[in-house]
């Protein structure tokens, strides 16, 4: 399965392929999302430089990188807050051009952003269903559902091991690694095809981050594309299927978990 | 006491409005003892609803503004916009009661949707954006009424054709001295509080209050809802202009000056966090009461009128403080 995707050597130009570039969905070695030839810059600031990765169904694909590495942009991209400077996405080989992470939303691709991704102040049921609310009654009438949104996020959470004591209880209430696992089972529950989590253990102790990289793995497991950002070698290397190490903006390694011990792995970031 | 227990307590006990209906209580203990049997009576009960009505019915659109993370300061020369538009399209260019009603309606209408335009788009606080609004707003009210009529003053709107209808509906005392504009209120209350607990848009308002950018990612469309909430903002100023210029049969260019602030008041003394993303309509009308109980109760008790800015501005920095209070327990269980 990994086949499809080339490593990438450290600042090498990649040849275009072009035989791929024609849609073949039936096809299990394409990947279901793949950014290629990414150059993101701000200005004069080059953030991404011919980033190139892929992230295939039923896998994890772990994105690292230290602070300002690029992963944040790279992620934007996939995710369709930016579009890229040159290079083109690809959603089951087939160039998609977002302009609204809702677009990117639409077409299966959600986002968990480590801060912004819940509100904490509203209830986890209002989280769950945020901005598709299942409705009830017609015209003016069309209203919540409320009794199936408190059931379904119950039902949903049982599922990921999580004792929620009352759906109406502020999502402030919740730790941060029930959080991640909210918004995951969210993605999951609205038919999210690729994950993309953003550095989701950060600032979580040993246990949750343990909880939560279950999660992650469970995910993968459902048949969802998982790209799991992280600073953390040892968050990434348990869980990761294939890794692909950002450093200064350029793909610095992109190669599968049997190729890469976690120490060469934490060597590759820190560039020594 | 553990983490869960203390987000359990806080909402139960500290929850948006709870507070708020104890002070109501203790506020009318305190002047039914004071004033005695004239603030118990059913007349004294009726003043001061009637005096809570109109502010009431603004405070359900700035609550729902607040929460969803925004300021309005011209909802005060809104209503004098909202007046003197009924005045001048029939006294001036001859338009019957109703249909003034309904052009009325939309320019105020327009003025919300101006104003959220305007902060939806220039990213500039809402504070600032309407204070602009209420000069300028308030400047051509002012204008207007002058440019037309060389007064500020108008009245005669009882001769005109449709007044008994609009009378009746909008600036009678049907009942016991308790003026229809009580109805309003609770309506409008009623109805915004099932929007805000049992319709999508409500969610998407706290969540645009709460943590904008979450909403985004998930999809809501953010600015729309800011908009909207401008306009129905405008809405309930412009309709306490009406009722008003009913009710007097006429209206006063500088009428609503100073209502932008003791709305925000109610607003705040009923739980609603000034940051947005937390608090309740049913909060609001518990602030609007207070607020209605105190102005009438301090006459009422023979105090000087003066000391109620006094006590309005003392329960408003009591009412931050508990706020406060929540705001960081909520924020400690996370």
């Amino acid at each position: 399965m990994d086949d499809a995707t080339l490593p990438v050597e450290a600042g090498a130009a990649q040849p275009r392929l072009e035989a791929q570039d024609k849609p073949h969905h039936e096809d299990r070695d394409v990947p279901r999302l793949e950014a290629r030839d990414i150059s993101m810059r701000f200005g004069k600031v080059v953030a991404l430089e011919n980033a190139h990765m892929a992230a295939h169904a039923g896998e994890v694909t772990c994105l690292l990188g230290d602070n300002g590495a690029g992963k944040s942009t790279l992620i934007k991209v996939l995710a369709g807050v930016h579009p890229p400077t040159e290079g083109a996405c690809l959603l089951d080989g087939e160039a998609v051009h977002f302009l609204s992470p809702r677009e990117a939303l639409n077409r299966g691709i959600a986002t968990v952003y480590q801060d912004l991704a819940m509100v904490p102040l509203m209830s986890v049921w209002r989280n769950f269903f945020l901005g598709s609310e299942p409705t009830t009654g017609r015209g003016p009438f069309r209203r919540i559902d409320v009794g199936r949104c408190r059931e379904e996020t119950h039902t949903q959470l049982t599922a990921m091991g999580i004792e929620l004591r009352d759906p109406d209880q502020p999502v402030g209430s919740l730790s941060g690694g029930e959080r991640q696992a909210v918004a995951i089972a969210r993605a999951l529950h609205f038919g999210a095809r690729v994950l993309i989590l953003d550095e989701p253990t950060a600032a979580l102790g040993l246990r949750q981050s343990e909880r939560v990289l279950e999660h992650v793995r469970h995910a993968a497991d459902r048949g969802v594309a998982v790209v799991f950002v992280t600073h953390t070698p040892h968050h990434a290397h348990p869980v990761g299927d294939r890794f692909v190490v950002l450093r200064r903006g350029r793909v610095v390694a992109n190669e599968p978990r049997e190729a890469l011990p976690v120490e060469k792995l934490a060597a590759l970031m820190s560039g020594e | 006491m553990s983490r869960r227990a203390s987000g359990s307590f806080t909402r139960t006990f500290l929850g948006p409005g709870a507070a708020a209906a104890v002070g109501a209580i203790l506020i009318w203990l305190l002047f039914a003892g004071a004033a005695g049997s004239a603030f118990r009576s059913m007349a004294g009960t009726a003043s001061y609803l009637n005096a809570a009505a109109p502010l009431g019915i603004l405070a359900v659109g700035v609550a729902l503004l607040m929460i969803g993370g925004e300021f309005d300061l011209s909802v005060g020369s809104i209503v004098g916009v909202s007046g003197m538009s009924v005045m001048l399209l029939t006294t001036e260019l001859g338009w019957s009661v109703w249909p003034a009603i309904a052009g009325t309606v939309v320019l105020c209408l327009l003025i919300g949707f101006l104003n959220g335009l305007t902060v939806v788009r220039t990213q500039l606080p809402s504070f600032i954006v309407t204070l602009a609004t209420l000069f300028i707003l308030r400047g051509l009210t002012i204008a207007a009424a002058r440019g037309f009529t060389s007064r500020t003053q108008l009245g005669g709107l009882d001769d005109i054709s449709g007044y008994e209808i609009a009378r009746a509906v909008l600036g009678s005392a049907p009942v016991g001295g308790l003026r229809i504009s009580i109805v309003w209120w609770l309506g409008c209350a009623a109805l915004a509080t099932w929007v805000l607990l049992r319709t999508p848009w409500g969610n998407w308002i706290f969540a645009a209050g709460g943590q904008p950018e979450a909403a985004r990612n998930v999809g809501v469309r953010i600015g729309r809802v800011k908009i909207g909430l401008f306009m129905t903002n405008a809405l309930c100023a412009c309709l306490v202009g009406i009722i008003q210029a009913v009710r007097f049969s006429g209206a006063d260019a500088l009428r609503g000056q100073l209502q932008e602030f003791y709305a925000i008041i109610a607003v705040v003394i009923g739980g609603t966090l000034l940051t947005g993303g937390y608090g309740t309509i049913v909060g609001a009308v518990i602030g609007a009461l207070i607020f209605g109980m105190v102005r009438q109760g301090i006459v009422m008790s023979g105090i000087d009128a003066d000391w109620f800015q006094v006590f309005l501005g003392g329960m408003l920095l009591l009412a931050v403080f508990v706020n406060r209070t929540v705001l960081v327990r909520a924020q400690r269980a996370s």
